[in-house]
């Protein structure tokens, strides 16, 4: 088995990078990480089907001595796929985080975004963004009004909060 | 008989898709998530008993042959993961139903719940019947994502931040095993387990070791055994109570399912015995006094989960015919117990309105039927005579002796010492929740209670929720199902036995898959 040594140069680094990064505490540059790492592990796949060849299309006639192996390109193909399903995921659930954290107290009290959802009514889980991204705009809004006084006051609120649910 | 093979992954994923489309009809929903695991509890049963009778099913997927095609194969040790298994998601299923039914679907939005429930029920079938080792990665993902939707159902904070370390731990994991596959294949050009079976024991020693590793610590994470173990009772405690049963029961197993399927077929040097050995006794010892520190009930069952995983690894790594067969049939056991413990919980939780030990009490007269069904839950769990978790732990340690030395030994004293400290928890969470008189809960002053740790996202206690009979039929049934493990303990150790000895043969996967020898 051959491989490129720049592909071996440029899968190393990407490891490096990508499990550097997933080490911060910032979701998104954990999902950068994660998107190295993932890429890498693509390259990997790659690097261990051996010599580049011809593409590997049988035409009819017996098998051509000269043509790529095939098996590492379809296991790239599906694990591409599953990456960026993954990937589409946790942007959604980082944008989430993100939305709960704007929130601040609120939204550590937050208990259910479906609370006023009975089975008749699940269209509301279908609804655009746009109530969200309202929402967000109109607490950053407050918060820009009075950061001051929202990291002051932010524990206090969420213990008695906490405290009076007990 | 080869046709019912795809169709255990099959239905549940057609299932899937019919219930988002049906996203607005909640009832006919239900209908066909309900359906099709039935359906697959059929078709397991009877893969179950021709499987038993004729041998290993194996389909080549679309006609092209292995191993260059998709080899999906049934031999007895997935057939006996595929029953158990749909039978312990159609129980929770109905659990969910049930307390769907009494919300009015609050803590399960219809719409999603269903179609991801199957999903991962496609995937953890798709695991087990997976012939190469890239389709199992792809069962692995499929449960996987389905996984991550469910932990973060409602999407409230607690969830979400669980939900983070759970993804982020998971995807690790994942990486590393498709590196290990990707290496694999470098090293032997082939991906299909029974053509590995051939070809790796020729590799290298150093390079066995290595492949034999990363495998060992991709699944190790899903397993949750020790050092890698943390992540677990931080995020499964905080899902909804069905979703947390299905998570303890499958997702952990189907780790161990993996170590069992690729350690014994793949490596069956057994290099890695006295490191297994170690971290063994180290994910049942740490596991076990992790739970004595609880006071939250859904977090003291989570670290038991924890710390029985080491019992399972403990039968990999002695290896001989008898500890696979005790292993297999403990894995049943725990997946049984385990899952009806949690939906027990569930129940606590929803009639007691919490589930930490400082404020519940009085339970055994509120509910004297969920008493019974914890108290007998517990006992099975603890490896109390003549329960299914006494007689897989007799079994294991009967196997241990058989082969003796002093690790052996050293582990069996950690075994017996973890079933002894799980029943000690276990019975002093039945006492502080059900025996002890509500009244006394006001002004209960204990050294020991205030040491324990309480649940760090508890949202208190909120009495406004009942159960429904469906919830609590739901429990018991699948408490009924574990005391027929211990009722029908002699078959069902047999059958254990003849998957033991199917796994200790290699040559019969091998040439099932390859009938005129492997090319």
């Amino acid at each position: 088995m051959s491989a490129s040594l720049t592909l071996v140069i440029v899968m190393a680094v990407m490891y490096a990078a990508g499990i550097y990064i997933m080490l911060e505490r910032s979701l998104t540059r954990v999902l950068i990480g994660f998107l190295l790492v993932g890429n890498a592990t693509n390259l990997l796949i790659f690097i261990m089907s051996g010599r580049p060849g011809s593409s590997p299309i049988v035409t009819g006639t017996s098998l051509d001595d000269t043509m790529a192996d095939p098996v590492p390109q379809v296991l790239m193909l599906t694990a591409i796929v599953i990456n960026f399903g993954i990937t589409a995921l946790l942007l959604a659930l980082i944008y989430r985080s993100w939305w709960l954290a704007q929130l601040g107290d609120e939204g550590d009290t937050l208990t259910d975004e479906h609370a006023a959802e009975t089975s008749g009514d699940s269209e509301v889980t279908f609804r655009s963004s746009t109530d969200d991204e309202a929402a967000v705009q109109a607490s950053l809004d407050a918060s820009e009004d009075g950061s001051d006084d929202d990291s002051s006051g932010a524990d206090n609120t969420g213990n008695s909060d906490r405290e009076a649910g007990t | 008989m080869n046709i019912l093979v795809p169709l255990v992954v099959a239905i549940p994923l057609l299932g899937a898709a019919l219930t988002l489309a049906l996203g607005r009809r909640s009832r006919y929903q239900v209908a066909v998530s309900v359906l099709s695991l039935a359906a697959v509890v059929v078709i397991s049963a009877i893969l179950l008993v021709l499987v038993d009778q004729q041998g290993p099913a194996v389909v080549h997927v679309g006609d092209w042959q292995a191993p260059w095609g998709i080899v999906l194969v049934v031999d007895r040790l997935s057939a006996i993961m595929l029953i158990v298994s749909a039978l312990m998601l159609l129980g929770v299923l109905l659990f969910a139903v049930g307390q769907g039914i009494v919300e009015g679907d609050q803590e399960t939005p219809v719409s999603i719940f269903h179609p991801t429930y199957l999903v991962l029920a496609a995937g953890l079938f798709n695991a087990f019947i997976a012939g190469d080792l890239f389709n199992m990665y792809v069962g692995f993902e499929m449960l996987l994502s389905a996984s991550y939707v469910l932990l973060t159902l409602g999407g409230t904070g607690a969830r979400i931040r669980a939900g983070v370390t759970y993804i982020v731990v998971s995807l690790v994991s994942s990486i590393l095993f498709l590196s290990a596959i990707a290496l694999i294949y470098g090293a032997t050009g082939t991906v299909t387990l029974a053509l590995l079976a051939e070809r790796i024991p020729e590799l290298p020693g150093d390079v066995q070791l290595i492949l034999g590793l990363m495998l060992l610590i991709a699944f190790s994470v899903k397993a949750a055994v020790f050092p890698l173990s943390f992540w677990l009772p931080d995020s499964y405690p905080t899902a909804p109570a069905p979703v947390t049963a299905v998570f303890a029961g499958l997702l952990t197993k189907v780790g161990v399912y993996a170590i069992l399927r690729t350690q014994t077929l793949l490596f069956p040097d057994n290099r890695l015995q006295v490191p297994l050995m170690i971290v063994a006794l180290l994910t049942m010892v740490i596991g076990i006094l992790g739970a004595l520190a609880q006071a939250d009930i859904k977090r003291l069952l989570s670290f038991t989960l924890v710390s029985h995983i080491g019992y399972m690894i403990f039968g990999i790594a002695i290896g001989t015919e008898a500890a696979i067969a005790a292993t297999i049939y403990y894995v049943v056991h725990h997946i049984m117990i385990q899952t009806t413990l949690f939906l027990c919980a569930g129940l606590v939780e929803r009639i007691g309105g919490t589930t930490s030990l400082a404020r519940l009490g009085g339970m055994l007269k509120a509910a004297p039927f969920v008493a019974i069904l914890f108290f007998i839950g517990a006992l099975n769990l603890g490896g109390i005579p003549p329960f299914s978790g006494f007689l897989g732990k007799v079994a294991l340690f009967d196997a241990g002796v058989q082969v003796g030395g002093g690790l052996n030994y050293l582990l069996l004293a950690g075994g017996a010492a973890t079933s002894l400290l799980t029943l000690y928890a276990l019975a002093r969470a039945w006492n502080m929740a059900f025996w002890r008189p509500r009244r006394d809960v006001e002004n209960y002053d204990s050294a020991m209670l205030n040491a324990l740790q309480d649940d760090p996202h508890d949202e208190g206690t909120v009495l406004t929720k009942t159960t429904s009979p469906l919830m609590t039929a739901a429990t018991a049934t699948m408490l009924a199902l574990t005391v027929c493990l211990t009722v029908f303990a002699g078959p069902a150790f047999d059958l254990a036995a003849r998957a033991a000895a199917n796994i200790e043969e290699p040559s019969t996967y091998i040439d099932a898959v390859f009938p005129g020898g492997a090319p």
